[in-house]
């Protein structure tokens, strides 16, 4: 069975709500929506103190960053029994309070539905390809990766 | 070959793509990256720390002991931090 899967990349913003709904609206198979928003923080993301930021930029892959998470998108299909999946990332200049990231999945119980979007996030977090640099009134400087999204992630490896 | 970098690999070098045709000794990823380090100082300080460089070959993620043979599209990026 195909189910329906959404996957976009986009400069602008996004209505957490009406993606829900987009999902969900119409069908009686569904028992489970979990969503997962990330946003934009105005503390730096190491916690150093001090200045806040003024945005983040994310640089992406064109091409590869769509195909990377329909290969995630795949795979979560194919692990948790599904009905119903969005993501959408967002690109470019986003500032604190704004939307980067939605993981939208749907189920007909509520576990698969938090497995799979956790499974979905922690990927995404490690595997797709983007890069945030932090602006500040002192400039601007690239995020550095942390261990512990690699150690998230690796707990979902087969083995 | 289509060579992209991206992230503080593209600021380093100065580029977001360029097109190369490396020797026939250079095999593997890890190979090009020593090669490309060979090009000048931007490239020497991109690629200064090279187990921190992360590789994909026609835009699928590859360790860096993968053969480049027959790649039409490589890159070179920073760990990701999206999501």
């Amino acid at each position: 069975m195909t189910i329906p899967v959404t996957i976009r990349l986009q400069e602008e913003d996004f209505d957490v709500a009406r993606e829900i709904a987009a999902l969900s609206r119409g069908r009686t198979d569904i028992g489970a929506v979990v969503s997962f928003s990330g946003i934009c923080r105005s503390d730096k993301v190491d916690g150093e103190g001090g200045d806040a930021i003024a945005a983040l930029v994310l640089e992406h892959y064109p091409g590869m960053a769509e195909e990377e998470i329909a290969r995630h998108a795949e795979e979560a299909v194919s692990r948790w029994p599904l009905t119903g999946l969005t993501v959408i990332h967002r690109f470019g200049r986003i500032v604190p309070g704004d939307n980067i990231v939605l993981v939208v999945t749907a189920s007909s119980h509520r576990e698969a539905a938090f497995h799979a979007a956790e499974f979905l996030m922690d990927y995404l977090k490690t595997r797709a390809p983007f890069w945030k640099r932090e602006e500040g009134s002192a400039g601007s400087s690239w995020v550095d990766a942390h261990d512990r999204d690699d150690t998230a992630a690796a707990r979902w490896a087969k083995s | 070959m289509k060579v992209l970098y991206f992230a503080w690999v593209r600021e380093r070098v100065g580029k977001a793509e360029e097109a190369l045709d490396p020797p026939e000794a250079v095999a593997t990823v890890a190979d090009l990256i020593a090669w490309l380090s060979q090009r000048g100082d931007e490239y020497a300080h991109a690629f200064e720390k090279p187990k921190v460089i992360r590789a994909a070959i026609d835009r699928i993620h590859v360790k860096q002991d993968t053969a480049i043979a027959g790649a039409r599209e490589i890159a070179f990026f920073p760990p990701m931090t999206g999501g």
